[in-house]
């Protein structure tokens, strides 16, 4: 069984709201050594063998269809052992 | 006229919606996620809510409901939609709209009376307004920041397809203040604050969305 995880995270162009957050949070509990922060969302998909590389196209078909959107976000797709 | 009322599954503004048609003089058609029969209705609203929980991205799920497919054919040929916050998001969704809606720069829910003022008055949903009036309806969400690139942005304000702004603050961080936006065509608009609550003084701040309920019906009747 392999993992295929998927990234997904706003495009830098698009403000984080989340990620400001959780940097402005970080310093107020003594955690100084961020710059800045930015929230991404990560999915894990479970697929019998090792995928082949038309597999990984269709992740990405189906990434771009429903679990990005490429308006706002960009997204990496890797391989889990 | 008859003018449909989709509700999904999280739909929660859909009563209003369909109320607001009656009291612009319209029919209120009831039309349903999982059934792609518009049930020859003239023009469509997507309500606002919460359809599908908002999960993964708000109306990315709803976008591909049955009842989409349908939406999406008729609107491209020029059928009037109007999608309401929640709608607004699906119409962005759907790529009937560009741009995305992300959320609020000041991370809160909204829900307040907002002034917006409406600066194109063609598109079927608004002809009943006057040129640069300012109306007061609700403001309720929490993903109602508008985003899209430059270029786009460029050409929804040289296209005049920016259809109504936020007056004051900006209350979520749209770029250039944008609170409803509409196709090349012009037939459909997307809105971030809800005209559907706002359409009797008894039940909401004012009275002044109804313009949108009978524009619709002044513009189809007027052809």
């Amino acid at each position: 069984m392999a993992k295929i995880v998927v990234e997904v995270m706003l495009k830098p162009e698009i403000l984080d709201p989340q990620g400001k957050a959780v940097a402005a949070a970080l310093p107020r509990l003594g955690f100084t050594f961020a710059q800045s922060v930015r929230q991404g969302k990560r999915f894990e998909i479970e697929v019998d063998g090792d995928p082949t590389p038309a597999q990984l196209a269709e992740v990405s078909r189906a990434t771009e269809t429903l679990l990005a959107n490429p308006v706002i976000e960009t997204f990496v797709v890797k391989v889990e052992k | 006229m008859k003018v449909g009322v989709v509700t999904f599954p999280g739909s929660l503004d859909d009563r209003d919606a369909a109320r607001a048609i009656r009291a612009g003089g319209s029919d209120a058609i009831a039309l349903w996620h999982d059934d792609a029969d518009l049930h020859g209705v003239d023009a469509v609203i997507l309500p606002g809510g919460f359809s599908y929980g908002d999960y993964l991205r708000c109306g990315a799920i709803s976008r591909f409901a049955p009842v989409m497919g349908s939406i999406i054919e008729k609107a491209n040929s020029g059928m009037p939609v109007l999608g309401i916050c929640n709608g607004f998001q699906i119409l962005c969704e759907s790529h009937l709209l560009p741009g995305a809606l992300t959320q609020n720069q000041g991370l809160h829910f909204l829900c307040t009376p907002q002034t917006i003022r409406i600066e194109n008055t063609s598109t079927p949903w608004t002809t009943d307004f006057k040129q640069g009036a300012e109306i007061v309806i609700p403001l309720k969400n929490g993903e109602g920041s508008f985003q899209c690139d430059d270029q786009t942005l460029a050409a929804l304000e040289s296209e005049g397809r920016v259809i109504a702004r936020y007056v004051g603050e900006n209350p979520n961080g749209s770029r250039n203040l944008i609170a409803g936006i509409s196709n090349a065509r012009g037939n459909v608009v997307g809105l971030m604050p809800h005209p559907e609550h706002a359409i009797d003084p008894l039940t909401g701040p004012t009275a002044d969305g109804l313009p949108f309920f009978t524009s619709i019906l002044s513009a189809m009747v007027g052809k």
